[in-house]
């Protein structure tokens, strides 16, 4: 049986933030009921493919599953558990968001076997807060995650973001140190981009109002000191934009990077399965030989370990200075590659352009 | 064809104004003289070439014959010369001009007389023909013929008030203009028997004929197994057919005599051989002059070709021989850039005909190119007393060997109404154009005449000039010489390095502003590259002009949804995509794109 990761979608949040893109959208009850349901029904359609896997993560995203009732989570987790056989010390995972929460819920999570919690923080400023359009306060967090404790969570992640509006260096710190001194497992630290179709590409689309973002020089100044401020309290970075205490690395996010097949279920939801990519409702794309090298090293290459040259000829029967020599070299040269005995990595300097390095695997 | 009467051809061709309606005054005879049903005519049979139909303009002379039985019962035979319609084409205008006995004159009856007309009407009356003017487009709301035939009779001074008065589109009242076509059209007149002497007015590659000559019979007879010799080039050959022109095909026939128009094929493989303008006579009869006129047409706009990729230069070179087959015009040879690779250096009659060449190039062979900047042919003395013609920039010697410099000039007449006389003064006059005198055609029209240097009005003198009348002024020119002139090379230099592609040569005064201008330019088309790069305008060793594209400090994606890595890929392969069309310039990726830009600074 091979490893397998589930990805479980619930696209419905209490109000759209202004930055997000994701398929998700405020709905009613009977909405969320009827798709729970349908839910289930394609989670229990999987029962052959089930057969040859073995589940090693499951993460609950979205939107804001958070907001389903207790007895819908635990109706997915039925259908899960019913279709797939799960590692006993699988990594299970759930998004929830401050004011979706209850005592409750977090005991039926539990329940479920939901070991790992992400909450969605963003910032420790109550203004940015408002400026993201976030529904919670900073108080709300906290209370969140006390609460999250005490119902016996282990492993909680926060997400933070930078590059927020008018977001000083001085503020993205704060929120930092404030974050880190709850001592979270893991801590997420994404920068702001202005996805298309947002109420953000509204204003800062094509250039406008650009003095209102933090320009790139603060930008990449609040990069680094992310890292600076985030080692100093025990956390390593393990990802461009992951970071985490020693063995709380989000083994189902370090899947997607080093291509473990994954099975996507719920709207839109992304799937590799054997050597083929879908998304919910979408044709399945075969990958040639090409496009998996391809991947391989651009995916690879997200995580600091970077890529290894021996898995690499294993996978392949070739080696990568085969396939790779002349940009590994020329990418060493300039200082944005690491290239070792046997891992490939990206230097500091090749974070900063990593799309530029990494399009550069592209055959 | 033996026996036709002389006094049944009729030899003309239409001029106007472009857009004044002349090629569908050509389809409209062509159509109801019954040469072809209405169904078969694609609109405008005479433009054959895609291009031509797209841009509406013409491009190659075109010829037809039409057999028409006139009101008075009796068969004629119209030879319709149709001419090219652009001043850069203005030699072969001039010599299609010169194989026809009679000119129809187009002139839209909202428009009035343009630019156009009056020089199209100034070169057929150089050429003795009788002109017959046809108002067009009578059919508009705006149409305005009284107006227009008292402008035709005060402006161009000839008698326009039997003038038919037609809508070309419709095919209102063109029965009047068949009727007047025998009645004002001389008969062509000449000896059969005297020596041959005829006319080159056009030729053409085919790869089955090989070149297929286009001639007017002047004096004599020529048939298949004459031997022909080309006056000017001295290319003999044997006939191998005679004929004269279908709708779109070639029909042979018997003989060619005085007064004829048709095509000779003689197994000859290059239209150099064949040069419009020439006479062709009997090598063994020669006759004693040749027909006068004739001059060899010289590129007047050069710019380097380059193929996007490197590897597609044969192929630009087999396409570009293969242009030159039907066009003599172009010229071109091998170059090298350090910036852009292995190329060529081409030249043109102007800047339409470039662009032509280029859609061509792009269209008909597939081929991706970059252009640098077009230039005009600069007169470099030397302090050695010789003399260089100078058309790539990066050939220009040393300041110190320099004398002096000459550059070309050309007279414009721009016609433009009243109210824009203001803005076009200021145009000519920012493009360092001199005066010469304005001349009232009417109470609110004028013609503007100005002596300007060619290198100011080859790039978007036109374009500037149609913006600034909000389309009203038109415009046309002539060469007029050479003048000297301060001219300095203005250099760039990317990342300290010089980009001998984008080098141009200009007028000392503006030097600075182009130079500004084109960093400018150059910073918006650089994409920022890991380190910061300056980009400098220099003549000689000063510096004029400074932009610095920032190093890129940031390209990275925060985030991937869920898995979902499509996005990621597509973004990734946009930007090896964008990679692909650069050029590698020192250790700086430049986008082709950016090498033309610099053609369009803009104007405002």
């Amino acid at each position: 049986m091979k490893p397998l990761e589930l990805y479980l979608h619930i696209p419905f949040c209490i109000q759209k933030c202004n930055y997000c893109d994701f398929l998700s959208a405020p709905s009613c009850a009977g909405e969320r009921k009827v798709y729970v349901e349908s839910l289930c029904q394609k989670i229990r359609s999987y029962k052959d493919l089930a057969k040859a896997y073995h589940v090693v993560s499951i993460f609950v995203g979205g939107g804001t599953p958070s907001l389903l009732l207790s007895k819908q989570i635990e109706q997915i987790f039925e259908a899960v558990r019913e279709t797939f056989v799960i590692d006993s010390d699988a990594e299970i995972s759930l998004e929830a968001n401050p004011g979706t929460v209850t005592e409750e819920k977090l005991q039926a999570y539990r329940n479920c076997g939901i070991n790992r919690l992400s909450i969605g923080l963003q910032s420790a400023k109550d203004r940015e807060l408002k400026r993201l359009g976030r529904i919670h306060t900073y108080e709300e967090f906290l209370w969140t995650y006390e609460l999250a404790r005490k119902a016996g969570f282990l492993n909680i992640n926060v997400d933070l973001m930078s590059g927020i509006p008018l977001q000083t260096l001085a503020d993205w710190e704060e929120t930092l140190h404030e974050v880190a001194r709850l001592k979270p497992e893991h801590i997420s630290a994404y920068s702001l981009i202005v996805e298309e179709g947002t109420p953000f590409y509204e204003r800062y689309g094509n250039g406008k109002h650009l003095e209102e973002l933090p320009d790139e020089e603060t930008e990449r100044k609040m990069y680094y000191r992310t890292r600076e401020i985030l080692e100093s309290y025990g956390y390593h970075r393990y990802e461009i934009s992951n970071y985490a205490r020693l063995g709380y690395e989000c083994r189902h996010n370090l899947g997607y990077w080093n291509r473990t097949e994954y099975l996507g279920i719920g709207t839109g939801a992304a799937s590799l399965i054997r050597e083929e990519r879908w998304n919910e409702g979408e044709i399945p794309e075969k990958l040639d030989r090409k496009a998996q090298m391809e991947e391989t090293m651009f995916l690879g290459l997200r995580t600091m370990k970077g890529v290894s040259k021996a898995e690499f000829a294993k996978t392949y029967q070739r080696t990568m200075e085969s396939v790779y020599g002349k940009v590994l070299e020329e990418m060493q040269k300039k200082g944005l590659l690491l290239v070792g005995e046997d891992q490939v990595c990206l230097t500091d300097a090749g974070i900063d352009v990593s799309n530029y390095v990494m399009s550069e695997f592209l055959l | 064809m033996a026996g036709i009467d002389q006094s049944k051809i009729r030899n003309f061709c239409i001029i106007a104004h472009i857009d004044h309606g002349k090629s569908t005054l050509a389809d409209r005879i062509i159509e109801m003289t019954g040469l072809l049903t209405s169904r078969e005519m694609q609109s405008q049979v005479l433009d054959n070439m895609e291009l031509e139909r797209e841009r509406g303009i013409t491009i190659k002379a075109q010829t037809v014959r039409i057999v028409y039985r006139a009101k008075d019962g009796e068969e004629y035979i119209f030879n319709l010369i149709d001419t090219p319609g652009h001043v850069d084409f203005n030699y072969e205008v001039s010599r299609s001009l010169a194989a026809c006995d009679g000119a129809i004159l187009v002139v839209d009856a909202a428009q009035g007389v343009e630019a156009q007309t009056l020089a199209n009407v100034y070169l057929a009356l150089d050429h003795d023909l009788d002109v017959m003017p046809v108002i067009n487009k009578v059919d508009l709301p705006s149409a305005d013929p009284d107006r227009v035939i008292e402008e035709i009779e005060d402006v161009i001074g000839i008698e326009a008030v039997d003038a038919p008065q037609i809508s070309a589109k419709t095919g209102l009242n063109v029965d009047q203009v068949l009727e007047q076509i025998v009645e004002k059209i001389p008969a062509p007149t000449g000896d059969k028997e005297a020596p041959l002497k005829a006319l080159i007015f056009d030729s053409l590659y085919d790869s089955y004929k090989g070149v297929i000559v286009f001639c007017r019979i002047k004096e004599g007879t020529v048939k298949k197994g004459t031997p022909i010799l080309m006056m000017a080039t001295g290319a003999k050959a044997e006939v191998v057919e005679v004929g004269y022109f279908g709708a779109g095909q070639f029909i042979p026939c018997e003989e060619l005599s005085a007064g004829m128009v048709g095509y000779i094929t003689a197994s000859l493989k290059n239209v150099k051989d064949t040069r419009v303008g020439d006479t062709i006579t009997n090598a063994q009869q020669p006759c004693k002059e040749p027909l006068p006129g004739y001059k060899k047409v010289n590129p007047m706009v050069y710019c380097g070709m380059y193929p996007a990729d490197g590897a597609k230069y044969p192929d630009l070179r087999d396409a570009l021989e293969k242009l030159q087959l039907n066009d003599a015009s172009l010229q071109f040879e091998p170059e090298t850039s350090i910036a852009l690779g292995f190329g060529f250096r081409c030249g043109f009659l102007g800047l339409l005909h470039l662009e032509i060449i280029q859609e061509r190039l792009e269209r008909e062979y597939n081929l991706d190119l970059v252009t640098t900047a077009p230039g005009v042919i600069y007169k470099v003395h030397k302090t050695n007393g010789e003399v260089i013609e100078l058309t790539n920039p990066s050939n220009l010697p040393d300041p110190s060997e320099i004398e002096y410099m000459e550059e070309p000039m050309v007279k414009a007449e721009i016609m433009v109404t009243s109210e824009f006389i203001g803005a076009i003064m200021d145009l000519c006059q920012e493009r360092r154009g001199v005066y010469e005198g304005m001349e009232y055609i009417e109470e609110t029209r004028a013609v503007l005449r100005y002596h300007l240097p060619l290198n100011e009005i080859i790039y978007d003198f036109f374009d500037a000039l149609k913006s600034r009348s909000r389309g009203y002024a038109s415009f046309d020119y002539e060469m007029d010489g050479y003048v000297q002139s301060e001219l300095v090379k203005l250099d760039i230099l990317i990342n300290k390095e010089e980009v001998d592609a984008l080098s141009f040569i200009v007028h000392e005064g503006t030097a600075y502003e182009r130079g500004r201008k084109m960093c400018e330019k150059l910073k918006e088309e650089i994409p920022r590259q890991l380190f910061e790069i300056p980009i400098q305008a220099a003549i000689g060793s000063k510096i004029i002009a400074r932009e610095t594209v920032k190093a890129m400090r940031k390209d990275v994606l925060a985030k991937c949804y869920g898995g979902d890595i499509s996005r990621k890929r597509k973004l990734l392969e946009k930007q090896k995509e964008g990679k692909k069309r650069m050029r590698q310039v020192g250790n700086v990726e430049i986008p082709q794109k950016a090498f033309m830009s610099v053609l369009k600074l803009d104007d405002k």
